[in-house]
This record gives C-alpha cells, sequence and structure tokens, in this order.
C-alpha cells in the first residue's frame, strides 16, 4: 500500500511528527526502529521536558507520545528500516524483508551513543563496558565504575550509577565540563563520584571472563600513563547522527547530521523532511526535537497538497 | 506474551536450559530496561516462528540474580544461545531479528 507518509524513526521528533500527521489524516507508518521510543527510553527522569512539573521517566513519556499518536491512527512498526530508495516517487523503504513506499518520508532516526573506537571496547561490550547506565549499573552493586564524558548526559550516569556503585570515577579530557551547571553541581556534590581531569582511556583491560578489570588512563598534560583498577566502564562521551541510510543520497554536513533548509525541514530531495538529532548539531533537547517534529509534519502535509495541484 | 515463551528462574533452570533436548535461546531482561521492552516483540515472534525447534525463555534479572551472575551477565538485554548445556552464542544488546534468528539457524 502506498502511504502519504512514512516516518523513520520514533523518539520525540518522530512520534510529534506522527501525531500532527494522524491528526491531518495523513495515516502516518511509522518505523519505530532498533530502539523505540529513542534515546530518552535509556534515560531515567526527564525534568525539563514541559508539562511535567514532577519530572517524568524517560520510557513512560514516550509510551505516551506513541499512545497520542496512535489514538489518532498512526501505525506504529516495531521494525527497522534496511534500505531506502529517494531516487524517484513514491519512496520506497524496506524493513524486515519487506516493500513499503510512501508519497513523502520524513526521517526522525535521532542519534546513537558514540564509542571510544578502541578494540578493547568492542571486545568487551556487554562484558563490562557498557553505553547505558540505566540498563546496566544494576550490575555493578558495590563495584567501582568509571564514566567517560563531560556533558549532561555524563553527569546524569555517573549520578545515577551511584545508587549502586561503591565509587564512580568521571573520567573527562579536559579540567572543566562543559555539561550544565545543576548537572555538574550535582555530581561533584555525590561523595561516591571523583574527577579523573584531563584523563583518556588509553586501553581497557580485561576478558570476556573476567569483565573488565581495569582501564589505562592517559594524563593529557604529562602523558604519563595509569592503570585504574574498575569492574566497569560506562561511555558517555556524545553522540552520532544515524544517518547510515542516506549517505550518498542526502545533504550531509562533515558530521553526518542531515542538512535541512533554513526554517523548514526540508531537505536537497523534495518530499524528504528531517527533524529532530538526526538534523539538529545546535539543541538536541527533546522539547526541541518535538518541535521540529512538528514543522516536518506541517511541511509534509503542505507540500502534499502542493502536489494535488 | 507469547505462549511459547517460557520464564526461566534460578529454580527450574537446569532442568528446562541445561538439560534441554532442544537449543535454548535465553533473554535476559528486567522490568526498568528500556531496550529489553523494544526487544520483547521480537522474542516473541522468534518463540512462535521456532516452535518445536527452539526452546525460547526470559530470565528476569531482578528475581534471578544467581543465574546472571553465574553467566557473567552484565548489560541487558543479554541473549544466550545454549545447546547441550552449553553457551553457544552471546548477543548484547537490541540486536536485530536477523542476526538471532541466523545464530539459531546454524544451531538446528
Amino acid at each position: 500500500m502506498n502511504r502519504k507518509v512514512i516516518i523513520i524513526g520514533s523518539g520525540p521528533a518522530g512520534l510529534t511528527a506522527a501525531i500532527y500527521a494522524a491528526r491531518a489524516n495523513l495515516e502516518p507508518l511509522v518505523f519505530e526502529g532498533s530502539q523505540p521510543g529513542g534515546q530518552l527510553t535509556i534515560t531515567t527522569d526527564v525534568e525539563n521536558y514541559p508539562g511535567f512539573p514532577d519530572g517524568v521517566m524517560g520510557p513512560e513519556m514516550m509510551d505516551l507520545f506513541r499512545k497520542q499518536a496512535q489514538r489518532f491512527g498512526a501505525e506504529c512498526l516495531f521494525k527497522t528500516v534496511e534500505k531506502v530508495d529517494l531516487s524517484q516517487r513514491p519512496f520506497k523503504v524496506w524493513a524486515d524483508g519487506n516493500e513499503y513506499s510512501g508519497e513523502s518520508i520524513i526521517i526522525s532516526t535521532g542519534a546513537s551513543a558514540k564509542l571510544l573506537g578502541l578494540e578493547s571496547e568492542t571486545e568487551l561490550m556487554g562484558n563490562g563496558v557498557s553505553a547505558c547506565a540505566t540498563c546496566d549499573g544494576f550490575f555493578y552493586k558495590d563495584k567501582k565504575v568509571l564514566v567517560v564524558g563531560g556533558g549532561d548526559s555524563a553527569m546524569e550516569e555517573a549520578t545515577f550509577l551511584t545508587k549502586f556503585a561503591s565509587e564512580v570515577i568521571l573520567v573527562h579530557r579536559r579540567d572543566e565540563f562543559r555539561a550544565s551547571k545543576i548537572m555538574v553541581d550535582r555530581a561533584l556534590a555525590n561523595p561516591k563520584i571523583n574527577v579523573a581531569w584531563n584523563s583518556t582511556v588509553d586501553d581497557i583491560i580485561g576478558t570476556k571472563e573476567s569483565g573488565v578489570t581495569s582501564v589505562r588512563l592517559k594524563d593529557t598534560v604529562t602523558g604519563e600513563l595509569k592503570d585504574e583498577t574498575c569492574d566497569g566502564i560506562f561511555m558517555a562521551i556524545g553522540h552520532v547522527p544515524n544517518t547510515q541510510l542516506f549517505d550518498g543520497v542526502l545533504d550531509l554536513d562533515d558530521k553526518g547530521y542531515i542538512q535541512t533548509h533554513a526554517d523548514s525541514t526540508y531537505t536537497n530531495v523534495e518530499g524528504v523532511f528531517a527533524c529532530g538529532d538526526v538534523q539538529d548539531t545546535v539543541y538536541r533537547q527533546a522539547v526541541t526535537a518535538a518541535g521540529s517534529g512538528c514543522m516536518a509534519s506541517i511541511d509534509a502535509e503542505r507540500w502534499l497538497e502542493n502536489q494535488q495541484h | 506474551m507469547s505462549e511459547f515463551v517460557k520464564e526461566f528462574t534460578d529454580q527450574n533452570f537446569e532442568i528446562e536450559v541445561l538439560e534441554s533436548d532442544l537449543p535454548v535461546l535465553i533473554d535476559f531482561w528486567a522490568v526498568w530496561c528500556g531496550p529489553c521492552k523494544a526487544i520483547a516483540p521480537v522474542i516473541e515472534e522468534i518463540a512462535d516462528e521456532y516452535d518445536g525447534k527452539v526452546k525460547v525463555g526470559k530470565v528476569d534479572v531482578d528475581s534471578n540474580q544467581g543465574t546472571s551472575m553465574k553467566y557473567g551477565v552484565r548489560s541487558i538485554p543479554t541473549l544466550l544461545l545454549v545447546k547441550d548445556g552449553q553457551v553457544v552464542n552471546q548477543l548484547v544488546g537490541n540486536v536485530p531479528k536477523g542476526d538471532i534468528t541466523s545464530k539459531l539457524d546454524e544451531l538446528i
């Protein structure tokens, strides 16, 4: 069946686009992807989304977004798009071996946690190396863990991990954090959290059987190497946009973000719109993602209307 | 939950998994884990499709810490493939369905 709107991605941007498209009777089809609900599903409390004065749990909020979209007729599939053909209309996407076609596409594939790129990191992923504190913190009761990063997510993960771990060391390559003041203050006030300033991870030591046993840190000022004994290491060093599907098809910037026309969600391919973190190099907040999801839906709706004339 | 997805516990793990005649797919999960929720429908689909060929079940890590620790589970979701009482494969994270089924197809 040919859809009017296909939405790829199911974070705040994709599901807001789905709410608007569904209310406009465009019967959107949403591909939820490998992380239904998006990055908020691996966070804990969301304290800065307007309308929730007491905060809300990330996964719970995304369930609410989905319900609201479905209420107006959005169809959400728990499938991941593997391939797209944007060279002619209707556009085609493939998921789980099936082909789907749409008059317009809204891309809201978001971003994924960045990794350091060490061989030992890949080898020990799930055996002491983690990119999700809320998923894996539980396994580190009374253990010592490292958190790599200096942004808001590093502060949040470190603070969260103190619920389980006996000691958390924040490893940061510079001598100050770029995280917001409230998050930094909260982390630094926690007696279980210590900071290794001016430090990068040189290597992670351990085996699949033993798990991580220590991490070799490098002092960025003196170049000195030091082994820090620990049981786990959590990566919180930022994100990369999920644009592998669109490489060579859509205009991307040098970091891989989709480039949209000024003051809109239009991409370089007519009928293809992008919203949320996948095109946001600046703000990357749930509420800005939701806002741009609304823009993408309105852009798509108006574009579809113009096609009929 | 699908009728084909069993619940494995510290108590029944030996009989249900280690002594199983069929290969076993085990999904370690917890209620507070977002990615576990995401992979759950995939596990149910697999359980339906491989009924009679592979035994599929879940271990709640909250209430079955013995089994989780024994198999060194430190990240969830973790999927273990067990044949003749031995772990033959481990998949960590919300992996695509095809990655799981291709590993299962090697076993049956």
